[in-house]
């Protein structure tokens, strides 16, 4: 397992390597001098000379992302053009929040999908096989800021349940986390129910079921166990989409985690920020990527034995 | 008597004559009642996009500010209300689909088009073009859809043209892949050994034999795909990084709607619903297309 684990943090590194440089260059066709940005408008041209000499803006853009990385690999992502701050300290300081919402979403969503997708599954084509789909599929086709607004709107505006904005205490982590947790509920819903029906179907239930095993058991240790391959390939998938969502879910509900700071910065021309949330997300992503593929060797022993 | 068995032979094969694919799939994309009813409202959404110059008077209607109107509640004379500025919510909305279908579609197109090209590319040759071509795939795989796209935006500046590009790019690798995966499998059947050995360019295996026959896992994708990219597209616009004021685009129309939420709610709904209804719409023709194309569920 270790090997396996060492191997693909290995095979990472190109990965990450191409996902900077695709994010610098990207960021760096971004016009506008940023000697400008960061003097103002009465910046005299010999004052924004010499900041371009300082910040090494002349060099070449390959010159510039290898000096970059240089930076990453001792711990620095560059200064602000709004704040002159090292854009690594603002980013670390909004990562735990940002973290703490997703986890949230992501408990949330597994604890509600698969029993969703379960008893959908096991009452199949009855109301509540019906319902749970139609629930699931409106989920999916919602707009997770509509959402967000929807549930300002009757949480916190009429119902004064819970806040519309903010960090402090359970209570504001509430409509945040439900936003960004119910489409991928409904997605991971969706998958549990069709890997479940196939499941279900299989000998070794009916076999399970013939030897006299309780339903319950049935369900919960033979049936759901091996329908879990694919819901976990889906919850990794999701992840992705939770982070772009997070950005949105972040900026409705004024969350200050890394989303909303990077739509503050896009708003403010603060490229080398921008470039820094971009790069964190991605390395997160990569990283849960990492951690999907190890839990499936729990999951499943068959996949484990191939790790070694 | 020969005449005889000919005739016989020519009624039986008009009889029996095997009933073309794509009609069969079209047959069973009938049949599955919440397919058809995705796909009828795509339809509707679709004629409302492309007669929408016709339907609505875009400078006087759409985009027509009147402070004399802001902020009615829905009514006989406007149906879903007016806005803070005091056009027709009804218009905007129905003249909304026209932006948020065409850099859907678009958005799509290209992705398709580029995701074809490089897929076919990768499984057709292997080798170090294969490795190149989904080394990069990886990356781009690598960076989540919405924030890859989100970054372009931050660095072109919000308009439809960008907005089309960004929400494309992050779109080509799941169609490489796609593509790919079907042209490995696909290029060592037997059909494709004939064509090479009656001398056709790779050009020519390519596009008239190998693409045509994994098209169908690609259609399934592209429904899908389009509801996506409306999706993101409307995301982009509410952060304000999308269409730009005063045109009519859903999320954009909804980012405004935040400051009148709580007074005017009506504002916020129906745009919302647009989008919801569409996504929905053309993810059960989507599910439905998948359905009919899958061979196992003949």
């Amino acid at each position: 397992m270790w090997k396996f684990i060492v191997k693909r943090l290995v095979s990472m590194i190109p990965v990450l390597l191409g996902v900077t440089l695709v994010i610098y260059l990207i960021m760096s066709m971004a016009p506008g001098d940023p000697a400008k940005v960061i003097l103002g408008e009465q910046a005299t041209p010999e004052q924004i000379a010499a900041l371009r000499d300082e910040l090494h803006l002349n060099d070449p853009v390959l010159v510039q992302y290898a000096r970059y990385i240089g930076g990453l690999l001792t711990g620095t992502m560059g200064k602000s053009y709004n704040s002159g701050l090292e854009c690594g300290i603002e980013i670390m300081a909004r990562f735990p929040n940002t973290v703490r919402l997703a986890s949230v979403s992501v408990v949330l969503s597994v604890v509600l999908a698969l029993p969703l997708g379960v008893i959908a599954a096991v009452k199949q084509n009855t109301i509540f096989d019906g319902a749970s789909m139609v629930f699931a599929l409106i989920g999916i086709s919602m707009p997770v800021f509509w959402l967000g607004m929807l549930l300002i709107l009757f949480f916190s505006l009429r119902l004064g349940w819970f806040p519309s904005s903010g960090s402090e205490g359970l209570k504001s982590l509430v409509l945040p986390a439900v936003t960004l947790g119910f489409q991928h509920m409904a997605s991971i819903a969706r998958v549990t129910r069709s890997s479940m029906l196939e499941v279900i179907r299989a000998d070794y239930i009916r076999t399970a079921r013939a030897k006299g095993v309780s339903e319950n058991k049935v369900i919960t240790k033979h049936a759901l166990k091996n329908a879990l391959i694919p819901t976990v390939t889906v919850i990794g998938l999701q992840i992705g989409g939770m982070l772009g969502g997070s950005v949105m879910t972040e900026s409705v509900f004024a969350w200050p985690g890394i989303g909303r700071l990077m739509v503050q910065s896009i708003n403010k021309r603060d490229i080398p920020m921008v470039l820094g949330c971009v790069i964190m997300f991605s390395v997160s992503f990569s990283i849960i990527n990492l951690i999907v593929d190890v839990l499936y060797g729990f999951i499943d022993p068959r996949i484990k034995s191939q790790y070694k | 008597m020969s005449e005889n068995k000919k005739t016989n032979i020519n009624e039986l094969s008009t009889k029996y004559k095997k009933r073309s694919q794509t009609a069969d799939i079209f047959r069973r994309l009938c049949r599955n009642k919440t397919a058809v009813i995705g796909g009828i409202v795509v339809i509707i959404l679709l004629l409302m996009a492309i007669f929408a110059d016709v339907l609505h008077d875009y400078e006087g209607e759409v985009i027509k500010q009147d402070v004399t109107q802001r902020l009615q509640s829905p009514s006989a004379e406007h149906w879903f209300g007016t806005d803070e500025m005091g056009r027709d919510l009804f218009a905007r909305v129905c003249y909304g689909a026209k932006y948020s279908l065409l850099i859907g579609f678009c958005a799509a197109v290209v992705s398709i088009a580029i995701g074809l090209v490089l897929g076919a590319l990768a499984g057709f040759y292997g080798g170090w073009i294969d490795m190149i071509i989904m080394r990069i795939m990886d990356v781009l795989l690598a960076i989540p859809g919405t924030l890859l796209a989100i970054a372009i935006m931050a660095s072109l500046g919000a308009s439809i043209g960008n907005l089309v590009i960004a929400l494309s790019v992050s779109g080509i690798p799941g169609f490489a892949r796609i593509v790919r995966s079907s042209v490995l499998t696909i290029k060592d059947s037997e059909y494709v050994e004939a064509a090479r050995a009656i001398g056709a360019t790779d050009r020519i295996i390519i596009f008239r034999h190998v693409l045509p026959n994994g098209m169908a896992p690609l259609i399934v994708q592209a429904t899908l795909r389009i509801g996506s990219v409306i999706l993101s597209a409307a995301g982009l616009s509410f952060l304000g990084l999308g269409v730009p004021a005063p045109h009519p685009e859903w999320g954009a129309i909804l980012s405004n709607a935040r400051s009148y939420i709580r007074d005017y709610s009506y504002i916020a709904l129906f745009p919302g619903l647009a989008i919801m209804t569409t996504i929905l719409c053309l993810n059960l023709l989507g599910d439905g297309l998948r359905d009919a194309l899958d061979p196992k569920l003949k």
